[in-house]
């Protein structure tokens, strides 16, 4: 049928408000700061630290609105990841010790590569055994979930002990770049370009693949997923397991970002990663990323501010976000 | 009701939902071509039913046949495989896909086929101009367009579909049943229908099925059942002149 001379399409929602909202808080923070290059070193700063949240926080909002599962046991492959990492750093030091940023780059990747693959094995294993019993049922969720968690963290304890361990940066990202007034860390820009890639990689499947449309499709109805002829569980195991690989990336960024390891790491990152996974709207990548941001900018912010009130600014930033959104920015799931 | 071996049948099916016991010894048999309608009032169980055979809630006794398969305990997925085709009562449409990207999702076997796409856009021209919005843009009858679109964009053996005319404007239905019409006429595919409007079920079945308390408690060919008035008043509860 053509379209008629009169007929008009309604238009496509755009909904940009949530976009704005990074933006606007940082202009309004310039004020109150006073000074440019302290705003601007506190901005970056933010934007590197919620590109990391970022990544561990994606995966997490997938297996949240994809299959219901709350996995609290996710912050532990944070720690792995890094735990992983420095076992492989000795093997690499030459190349982090080189003067050298392709050298130094291809150490990062290394370490990458590595925590990736043991979160993501160690993800289905998580999967098959501990969260596969327990689907649909909330309460046990989290009880076993946690439970992984704490085992997780213990068998660390026992394995690299309990205090904490330096994990010096590549020589070519230590220091920082100045543009006049203005100092970046190396690493931040680093921190923002991996997160940048994983955001873009993240479109890119879920909005240009079939994968991805599965995906997205599962995230909203995943019962009429299946009456389409497609085994939604299979589905998520693959998307658990990139969650953990991505939480594992996330752990060796993080360990980077602190320049060490505790093995309480992946318990920190995770409630920032929920807080995040809320603000976002559950099963929203877009969402999750612009919640991170505003959670490590606004971190940032209220730290440099009023300190007193760091700890307590996400929890209040979650709270005005969901008196505005009471299913956050860019909820997906009708749940 | 048309010739030949069923392709689909029920026998003793009981279904459990929670403590609920909805479906008691459901019997049904879905001849091979045609349309099958099953009525009943709200609560009859017709949902269940439907659902029972998509695997979705699993039978607690009894077995669910289809084309020479027992698939009673089989996975929702592999029913569908299977080549049953499901548009459930809410549509299942994903509003935040586009059109497009609905209909993409639903053919498994690869690339939409081209005639196909062309012969449903002829069923339903709206769904053309509206191919690449979300589909949360979309009223209700398109909708439902959409959702019957997605199970017959490619060839399956057999359709369920639940209320395809709930809600839906009187100017919508007609366009639902010429849609009906020629899908009938176009293809060989077997189509059990979920209803409630029985002029709708009047105009457009083959067969008809009469659930009541989680029971079947009529089958017969739908012209007999809708010439005795007597008969849809005892079934159904309802005169046809009262009746939308």
């Amino acid at each position: 049928m053509s379209a008629g001379k009169t007929f008009k399409l309604p238009a496509r929602r755009r909904d940009i408000a949530p976009l704005l909202l990074v933006p606007l808080l940082a202009l309004a923070a310039l004020p109150l700061i006073g000074s440019f290059s302290t705003w601007v070193t506190l901005t970056l700063a933010g934007v590197a630290m919620g590109m990391i949240i970022f990544i561990t926080a994606s995966g997490l909002t997938l297996v949240f609105g994809l299959m219901d599962v709350l996995n609290f046991g996710h912050g532990a492959f944070i720690s792995i990841g890094a735990y992983a990492a420095i076992v492989l750093v000795p093997l690499v030091s030459g190349l982090m010790q080189a003067d050298s940023i392709a050298a130094n780059l291809g150490a990062l990747m290394a370490l990458i590569a590595i925590a990736m693959l043991v979160t993501g094995v160690l993800g289905y294993a998580f999967e098959r055994i501990i969260v596969m019993p327990v689907y649909g049922q909330p309460l046990k969720q989290i009880l076993v979930t946690v439970g992984g968690m704490i085992v997780a963290e213990q068998l660390i304890i026992a394995i690299f002990g309990p205090v904490q361990i330096v994990l010096p940066l590549p020589t070519a990202f230590r220091g920082s770049l100045v543009f006049g007034d203005v100092a970046v860390e190396r690493y931040r820009l680093i921190a923002v370009a991996v997160g940048l890639v994983i955001f873009a990689a993240m479109l890119l499947v879920l909005n240009r693949t079939r994968l991805g449309l599965l995906i997205r499709a599962g995230v909203e109805n995943g019962e009429m997923v299946e009456a389409l002829g497609y085994h939604i569980r299979r589905l998520f195991v693959g998307v658990f397991v990139a969650g953990s690989a991505l939480a594992g990336l996330g752990g060796v960024m993080w360990g980077f970002y602190r320049e060490a390891l505790t093995p309480r790491m992946g318990m920190d990152v995770m409630v920032l990663a929920f807080i995040v996974v809320v603000i976002g709207g559950l099963g929203s990548v877009g969402g999750c990323f612009i919640g991170a941001l505003l959670v490590a900018v606004t971190a940032n912010y209220a730290g440099f501010l009023a300190p007193k009130l760091a700890l307590g600014s996400n929890i209040l930033l979650m709270a005005l976000i969901l008196l505005w959104r009471s299913r956050g920015l860019y909820p997906v799931t009708r749940r | 009701m048309s010739d030949g071996a069923p392709l689909l049948s029920l026998t003793g099916v009981n279904t459990h939902i929670g403590p609920y016991h909805i479906l008691q010894g459901v019997d049904l048999e879905v001849r091979r071509g045609g349309l099958t309608m099953l009525l009943g009032r709200n609560g009859a169980g017709k949902t269940t039913t439907l659902r029972t055979i998509m695997g979705m809630w699993h039978a607690s006794a009894g077995n669910v046949r289809f084309d020479d398969a027992d698939i009673t305990a089989w996975a929702t997925p592999d029913i569908a495989r299977a080549g049953i085709a499901y548009v459930p009562e809410n549509m299942g449409i994903f509003a935040d896909l586009t059109v497009r990207e609905n209909l993409l999702l639903a053919a498994r076997s690869g690339p939409i086929d081209d005639a196909r796409l062309r012969w449903i856009f002829g069923l339903f021209p709206a769904l053309e101009k509206f191919w690449p919005l979300t589909a949360g843009v979309l009223s209700g009858g398109q909708k439902q367009m959409l959702s019957i679109a997605r199970a017959i964009i490619e060839p399956r053996k057999l359709f369920l579909i639940d209320e395809p005319t709930k809600g839906l404007a009187p100017a919508i239905i007609g366009n639902i049943i010429a849609a009906f019409s020629e899908l009938k006429k176009s293809t060989d595919t077997t189509i059990l229908v979920v209803e409630q409007n029985f002029l709708f079920a009047k105009s457009l079945g083959d067969a008809v099925a009469v659930m009541d308390n989680g029971r079947i408690v009529h089958t017969g060919a739908m012209a007999e059942l809708a010439a005795d008035r007597d008969l849809q008043h005892r079934l159904l509860g309802l005169h046809l002149d009262q009746h939308q």
